[in-house]
């Protein structure tokens, strides 16, 4: 991963104006606003699309032929087309919109559970006892949990990467863990606990030596840094709209053509279907077979609108600010008594969030006092309980960083932190 | 100032010293409660002696909020008779769960009102309440009939 290479090209000042909330007070102080990791606030470009959409061009996708139907369906279709670009994707029907990460990577296990299920489907996508699915320590449930239930449903066993002790993952087993039985690789692109970023190379490259799929969860990637599903080299990635500037309710799986094509329908419903006759029916193609019923239309021209305002500042220059601010963090917080960090206390591999401990008081009450200043940060296991475990702590604090944090927020933080250790000292 | 009334003196003076910690023996029930959004754990031993009270030990780890809290119901009801050990949790639990609203009984409640300012934090609640669940349960496995449910 770059880092510091780039400077940052954009006023974050100026930038900040577009968004409205940072303009609002938490108890008596100015919002310092440090939890985009679990989900980032908006800029005004993306509200202002959102309004107009549903003021002059609401209608439902894909099924009209008047005229409004037919502007949401180039909004839709644009915001589709806006994504592929975002991620290089080859083509804009290998992405498929759902309601968020979590339901983009269970799409992906059910299709894989009911492959397993129907005689003569297509044998990557077929598990059973024996075959194994490969996860890692630091996944966030939402990586977990699918997979869990996928191995209970079908017989097949899961499998775990270890995290180091700084904070990486943990690749000297990988020829034993990825083997001739394991049908599916699925790994996170960087941390949501430690702000680990994952170069899943040498992952892809062993995992397609043994004919496994690999799915990336992107949710903490795409909206930070630059993100190009052919260069990586992997078969899925799942990221969600909400963490990248854009609004709730909208997701992404994106997969190989091929691969889309060979899997089979997870919902079914309207708008998924080729042909429906009583005995049977037939699916579209890719990506309308997993979008049944009527998809979040407003949601996905909000997302599209997102990538827009990313797009319009450059990812490398987002990318390049976030390394700043997290230097800075990083050093400013190992300023604090007492503060230990859970990752990797470098800027390089790793992105804008930062877990942290105060010994002896709980996460709990450092966010009560931090949010008392109106600090806002996220206590707790971050979803991501194995990583907790395995540095025996019940729960984290956790910083996070955008495209709109200020160094000033960081000093913030520090100040916060300073009160808390007076309060519980 | 609200922060100030969430968190007391009372309160920080029960978690920096808390009063009664540790499991004793013996007991006749025992239960362990964990809060899943932020792993506040605590477990809790109830000792009967004929319909009183004789012991209400306990350990656990977590916030502030869970563990004064957990200092407090030691202090308040270890001794008790039971029926009153039960009228003092429904009361706590009354407190929590008004939002605010709920004039405390201080004579029933002791220290326990400090805790009033908690009651205006949603995401609180479930912490300060944390010990006095894990009470009734173990209450029940020490075989002791309790008054009618209550939701944390
Ligand atoms: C790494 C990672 N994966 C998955 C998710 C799930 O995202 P969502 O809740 O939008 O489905 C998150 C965010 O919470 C995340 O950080």
């Amino acid at each position: 991963m770059t880092s510091l290479a780039i400077p940052s090209t954009f006023d974050v000042a100026a930038l900040r104006a577009d968004f409205p909330i940072l303009g609002r007070e938490v108890n008596g102080h100015p919002l310092v606003y440090l939890d985009s990791a679990n989900t980032s606030q908006k800029p005004r470009q993306v509200l202002d699309v959102m309004r107009a959409h549903h003021e002059r061009h609401n209608g439902n996708v894909s099924r009209s032929v008047h005229t409004l139907g037919t502007e949401a369906t180039l909004a839709y279709e644009g915001a589709r087309e806006k994504v592929a670009a975002f991620v290089n994707a080859p083509a804009a029907s290998e992405v498929v919109f759902g309601k968020n990460s979590t339901e983009a990577i269970n799409l992906l296990a059910y299709a894989f559970s009911n492959a397993s299920a129907t005689p003569g489907s297509d044998p990557r996508f077929r598990l059973g006892p024996g075959d194994e699915v490969v996860i890692s320590e630091m996944e966030h449930h939402s990586n977990i949990v699918p997979w869990q239930l996928l191995c209970e449903r079908t017989g097949a066993t899961l499998r775990w990467f270890a995290v180091t002790d700084e904070g990486r993952l943990d690749e000297s087993e990988l020829d034993t863990l990825v083997n001739e039985r394991t049908k599916l690789v699925s790994i996170v692109h960087m941390s949501n606990i430690l702000g680990t970023i994952n170069d899943p190379a040498r992952i892809v490259a062993r995992a397609h030596e043994v004919g496994a799929l690999v799915l990336l969860d992107g949710s903490q990637s795409v909206p930070h840094f630059p993100v190009d599903v052919q260069a990586l080299g992997v078969d899925f990635i799942a990221f969600t709209g909400h963490k990248m500037l854009g609004p709730t309710g909208i997701g992404v799986l994106w997969g190989r053509a091929e691969l889309l094509e060979a899997m089979p329908p997870v919902l079914g419903g309207g708008s998924m279907i080729e042909t429906v006759t009583m005995e049977k029916s037939t699916f579209a193609p890719a990506p309308a077979r997993f979008e049944a019923g009527t998809p979040p239309i407003v949601e996905a021209v909000g997302l599209g609108a997102a990538i827009d305002y990313l797009t319009d500042i450059g990812m490398a220059a987002v990318q390049a600010h976030e390394q700043e601010i997290t230097a800075y963090a990083l050093e400013a917080l190992a300023s604090v008594p007492t503060l230990r960090i859970f990752g990797p206390g470098v800027p390089e591999g790793r992105g804008g969030t930062i877990s942290f401990a105060l010994e002896g008081i709980h996460p709990h009450d450092v966010g009560q006092v931090l949010d008392d200043e109106g600090v806002e940060v996220r206590v707790g296991h971050h979803c991501a309980r194995p990583v907790c475990v395995r540095y025996g702590v019940p729960a984290t604090t956790r910083a996070s960083f955008y495209v709109y944090t200020t160094t000033e927020e960081v000093d913030a933080l520090v100040r916060g932190l300073e009160r808390v250790r007076k309060v519980f000292g | 100032m609200q922060f100030d009334q969430l968190y007391q003196e009372i309160i920080l003076e029960h978690y920096k010293r808390p009063h009664g910690r540790g499991l004793r023996e013996p007991f006749g029930g025992e239960a362990h409660h964990v809060n899943p959004t932020c792993g506040d754990e605590v477990t809790i031993r109830v000792a009967v002696a004929g319909d009183k009270l004789a012991d209400v030990s306990y350990e656990g780890m977590g916030c502030s909020i869970s563990q004064a809290s957990a200092s407090v119901l030691h202090d308040l009801l270890a001794t008790l008779p039971v029926d009153e050990a039960f009228k003092v949790h429904d009361a706590f639990v009354e407190l929590m769960q008004g939002r605010g609203q709920v004039e405390p009984d201080e004579e029933l409640l002791g220290d326990g009102v400090a805790f009033s300012g908690v009651a205006r934090y949603p995401a609180r609640v479930k912490c300060a309440l944390l010990p006095w669940m894990a009470f009734k349960d173990a209450a029940v496995r020490a075989g002791v009939t309790v008054g009618p449910e209550v939701k944390a």
